[in-house]
């Protein structure tokens, strides 16, 4: 339970960030607050040659509002983030979902963007990501592009990030309509069993799930009378293909979709 | 930049509960090996090490962190404050410490450095919380003996006492 060795080394500019990802590919890991990737590493899960701390960049550190969106850097953390005074206003979905993400004990070190390069199907930031339909931002020494969150997380702790490039923030459409979150987990900072969060848009309710499948699962839904939700409430819970694990089983997966689904649709659209 | 390899010792150097401190680390060293097997600092203690338990929780330049999820290079030039800076005295309780004693809030006491030093974190942070609050923050925590309920009386009536409220037993402080 410890790491296996690897260099350490302290940026101290971006620059030298991309030139370690480019030289090194996919032998160098970032890591910023660690609160996803030390576990990786004392579990041996994760074996990098050189891990690149980011931490004392403060280019990366910022939360910056431009006209509809709020771009998140790579080195801003959660409990940064959950402390900024404009997020309950300009971010409600995140305002509601992030108490939910670790705990104080670790929201206090763990990074937004952190969460999102570990892709773990059950966690609330890759969640919020792709409900708001935000985009990731990735940069190497050759270019800069970005990624809407449907396209980037691509399975179990896989994303579309390339070896040589960097998540240097994400941005999140701000002022969203009605939103709502809610989560079922053992305890309040476990990772959850089933987490779904949905948005009011043009045409009804965009709802996303959590903790089911291999990746955070988008669905757009029409206004519907409750008989009909509940119908395809229920074909939707069982496209995500829910496995039984120690946690819970699959049939109770499929419960909370339709049971958290159904509520959060009629709160956004009530 | 700099390069600290694999395979090689570094300087790291940190104000310890106040107090200059210095010692060596490979990169891969966690803190809370660092904390008790380079510096002898072990109350600190060492559960899952992997975040979950909360047992090796401290502060980290006045937040929280788990110590088995930093390295030690990181915290070089950082304050960093573990359970040994509760106590005025290494005859004496803290406050804290005195009230965890008097609502038996630990038996086997692996669990107790952690939850110590989120609670002292937390009681400065929030001087009147609820009971929900500190449950909430215990969340962060594992304990396997108490059932976590003299855990929470024991927060309780530190806050109430640190709000100016006499202790309830001042001879076992």
């Amino acid at each position: 339970m410890k790491p296996a060795a690897f260099d350490y080394v302290r940026a101290e500019h971006l620059d030298e960030v991309l030139d370690g990802l480019t030289r090194e590919g996919g032998d160098a890991r970032i890591i910023a607050g660690g609160q996803s990737l030390m576990p990786m590493l004392n579990m041996r899960l994760a074996r990098p040659k050189t891990l690149i701390d980011i931490m004392r960049l403060p280019e990366l550190a910022r939360i910056e509002r431009k006209g509809g969106s709020v771009t998140v850097g790579a080195g801003v953390r959660q409990a940064t983030l959950l402390a900024w005074p404009e997020l309950g206003k300009t971010l409600p979905l995140v305002a509601q979902a992030l108490p939910w993400t670790g705990h104080v004990q670790t929201r206090s070190r763990g990074t937004v963007c952190g969460s999102i390069a570990h892709a773990d199907p059950s966690a609330e930031l890759p969640l919020v990501l792709s409900a708001l339909g935000g985009e990731v931002h990735l940069r190497s020494t050759k270019k800069r592009r970005r990624v809407p969150a449907g396209e980037f997380f691509a399975g179990m702790m896989v994303t579309a990030r390339a070896d040589d490039e960097l998540i240097e923030a994400i941005s999140l459409p701000a002022n969203q309509r009605a939103c709502a979150f809610r989560e079922v987990a053992r305890r309040h900072g476990d990772f959850a069993i089933v987490a779904c969060a949905a948005v009011a848009t043009d045409k009804g309710v965009r709802l996303a799930i959590g903790g089911v499948a291999d990746m955070p699962v988008t669905r757009e839904f029409p206004r519907l009378e409750s008989g009909a939700l509940d119908d395809v409430l229920n074909t939707f819970a069982y496209e995500l293909d829910a496995r039984d694990d120690v946690h819970a089983s699959a049939r109770y997966r499929r419960d909370l979709v339709r049971l958290l689904g159904a509520e959060l649709i009629r709160e956004v659209l009530s | 930049m700099s390069r600290l390899p694999a395979d090689q010792h570094h300087a790291v150097r940190l104000m310890l509960n106040g107090k200059p401190c210095s010692g060596d680390a490979e990169p891969r060293m966690l803190l809370t090996d660092f904390l008790r097997h380079e510096i002898g600092a072990t109350g600190t203690h060492v559960g899952c090490e992997h975040g979950v338990c909360g047992a090796c929780t401290v502060e980290i330049d006045g937040k929280l962190a788990r110590a088995c999820l930093t390295l030690a290079v990181q915290v070089d030039g950082c304050a960093v404050r573990t359970v040994e800076g509760l106590a005025p005295a290494p005859d004496r309780l803290g406050l804290l410490q005195a009230a965890f004693k008097r609502n038996h809030a630990l038996q086997c006491g692996f669990c107790t450095a952690g939850i110590l030093m989120s609670l002292d974190h937390f009681l400065r942070e929030v001087p009147k919380p609820s009971e929900q609050e500190v449950r909430d923050l215990l969340t962060g925590h594992l304990c396997r003996c108490t059932g976590y309920t003299p855990i929470l009386r024991a927060a309780m009536e530190a806050a109430a006492e640190l709000a100016g409220e006499p202790a309830k037993e001042k001879s076992d402080a």
